[in-house]
């Protein structure tokens, strides 16, 4: 489905990542995992185009994603800060971005879903930090591609939110989206993936299945396997 | 790219910037027209404002427009659209909107004057003409300044130096070149150099459009050989859009390189 193939690169002398291969498997949720600055959003970033890595290509299905951008019709994206312009009202940019995109949508059933029917009216700077989330979820999964791309879903969601969230993830999966994720609530983590890729030092340090991880640091517990990933590399 | 450019431009009239400028440029070419009573000085006046002030504007609302849309960029940037599409978009919906405050602004008092039966509508269109293509060279400018500095501080810095340096310094060092090297003969190098300067091109244009270049002694002369002759005016327009066209090449190259 997706292909990084050694994938490089540097802000000025910072060298973020140094070399990524990585496969995503059609039809399977991959968790994108690391510490915090380990360029899991910048990966991300170069995979969409609004970044270009100083070497490397990447492959959505069969076409190269330098240079091109209709690879994207079939990508929906969740960035991890929700900026929004400030002056423009919630049913405003829904709008905008269906007449831009000109695809399929299924905004109404998300917006009921994340009950937004009410903040329809208000402006995006006069919301909380959990509902502009909820816009931002809205507004990426409202065209239902067969690629998901989420960072940090869960950042500002209250627990009744973040159920609704995973409840809504697991029926995408059951449709066989391919669904790419990056977050560090590790039991959100856990709930949803099949396959963990954790970076490291600009590397993929680990690429395998939850069971894999746990079999290989011997720890039971899927947060305290990590966390032993975390240890013995910087011991 | 048209519809970005319509929520760009959209998104500009709805705001307060725009309609004080159109009022400001509405209100003086009123007060103008009263005070002169006439539509040819009306327009040498006008013309030393427009020259410096819409210049000011454009750097100003460019940058500015693009910092403060930012946000709404890095969304678009996601979307299965091409990056030029975004920039050119945003450009044009900047450019035409400051540009249509000006037509409108200055149109409509003068059309309410009588202007269409006057015998100056050629002249009152080049002032026109002028301060579009000042609003597009100047909002070109600024994005190029906006997109190479992230810091907006800078930015702002940068895009008020440039002004400056071509609306004042530029024909200060101007003068003092000529006054220094008076002995020799300046002609070429003063028709040159005007070249390089839109403000000044503009201001030439419109200068001897009006007749007034005796005012001008022996340069003036000159200058009405080559500018006051139909090749001088294609010339100097085909400059004009050179100065368009060169700014917004570079502003899509750098847009096509830039990480957001």
């Amino acid at each position: 489905m997706v292909e990084f193939k050694d994938i490089h690169k540097n802000f000025g002398k910072n060298e973020v990542l140094t070399g990524i291969n990585l496969k995503i498997q059609k039809g399977k949720t991959t968790a994108i995992l690391g510490p915090n600055g380990s360029g899991k959003t910048t990966l991300i970033k170069i995979l969409l185009g609004m970044c270009h890595s100083s070497k490397g290509d990447i492959l959505v299905g069969e076409s190269n994603t330098r240079n091109n951008w209709s690879y994207r019709k079939n990508i929906d994206y969740l960035p991890q800060i929700a900026n929004f312009p400030g002056n423009i009202k919630v049913k405003e940019i829904i709008a905008m971005i269906k007449d831009l995109r000109h695809q399929k949508t299924r905004d109404t059933e998300l917006i009921d879903y994340f009950e937004l029917e009410p903040y329809l009216n208000t402006k995006l700077s006069h919301l909380s930090g959990g509902y502009k989330q909820k816009v931002n979820l809205v507004l990426s999964l409202m065209f239902d591609s067969p690629f998901v791309i989420l960072d940090e879903p869960t950042s500002g969601l209250d627990p009744l939110s973040l159920i609704k969230l995973k409840d809504l993830l697991k029926k995408e999966q059951d449709n066989g989206k391919t669904i790419l994720i990056t977050s560090h609530i590790m039991s959100f983590v856990e709930e949803i993936s099949d396959h963990i890729s954790f970076i490291l030092d600009g590397k993929v340090y680990f690429d395998g299945s939850i069971d894999d991880l746990k079999s290989n640091t011997g720890e039971t517990d899927f947060e305290y396997a990590i966390a032993n990933l975390l240890k013995h590399n910087h011991a | 790219m048209l519809k970005i450019l319509k929520y760009s431009f959209f998104d500009l009239v709805r705001s307060r910037w725009s309609y004080v400028y159109f009022l400001f440029y509405l209100l003086l070419s009123s007060v103008l027209l009263f005070l002169n009573n006439d539509l040819s000085n009306t327009i040498i006046t006008l013309l030393n404002v427009v020259i410096v002030l819409v210049p000011l504007i454009g750097t100003i609302f460019g940058v500015m427009y693009y910092y403060d849309s930012q946000e709404f960029t890095e969304l678009l940037l996601a979307q299965p659209i091409k990056r030029r599409s975004i920039f050119l978009g945003q450009f044009l919906g900047v450019a035409t909107s400051l540009s249509l405050s000006v037509l409108l602004g200055l149109g409509i008092p003068f059309a309410l004057y009588g202007l269409f039966e006057s015998n100056v509508i050629f002249d009152f269109l080049i002032l026109i003409v002028v301060a579009v293509f000042l609003s597009f060279i100047f909002s070109a400018l600024a994005f190029n300044i906006a997109l190479s500095n992230t810091n907006k501080i800078k930015g702002f810095g940068y895009a008020i130096l440039l002004w400056l340096f071509l609306a004042v310094i530029y024909d200060g060092t101007f003068l003092i070149a000529l006054i220094y090297f008076q002995e020799y003969p300046l002609d070429q190098f003063t028709l040159i150099a005007t070249l390089f300067n839109p403000i000044d091109l503009s201001r030439i244009l419109i200068l001897l459009k009006l007749d007034i270049s005796a005012l001008l002694g022996y340069t003036g002369a000159i200058f009405k050989d080559f500018f006051g002759t139909l090749t001088g005016s294609l010339v100097s327009l085909g400059v004009l859009a050179v100065w368009v066209v060169l700014p917004l090449w570079r502003m899509l190259c750098i847009a096509n390189k830039k990480d957001f």
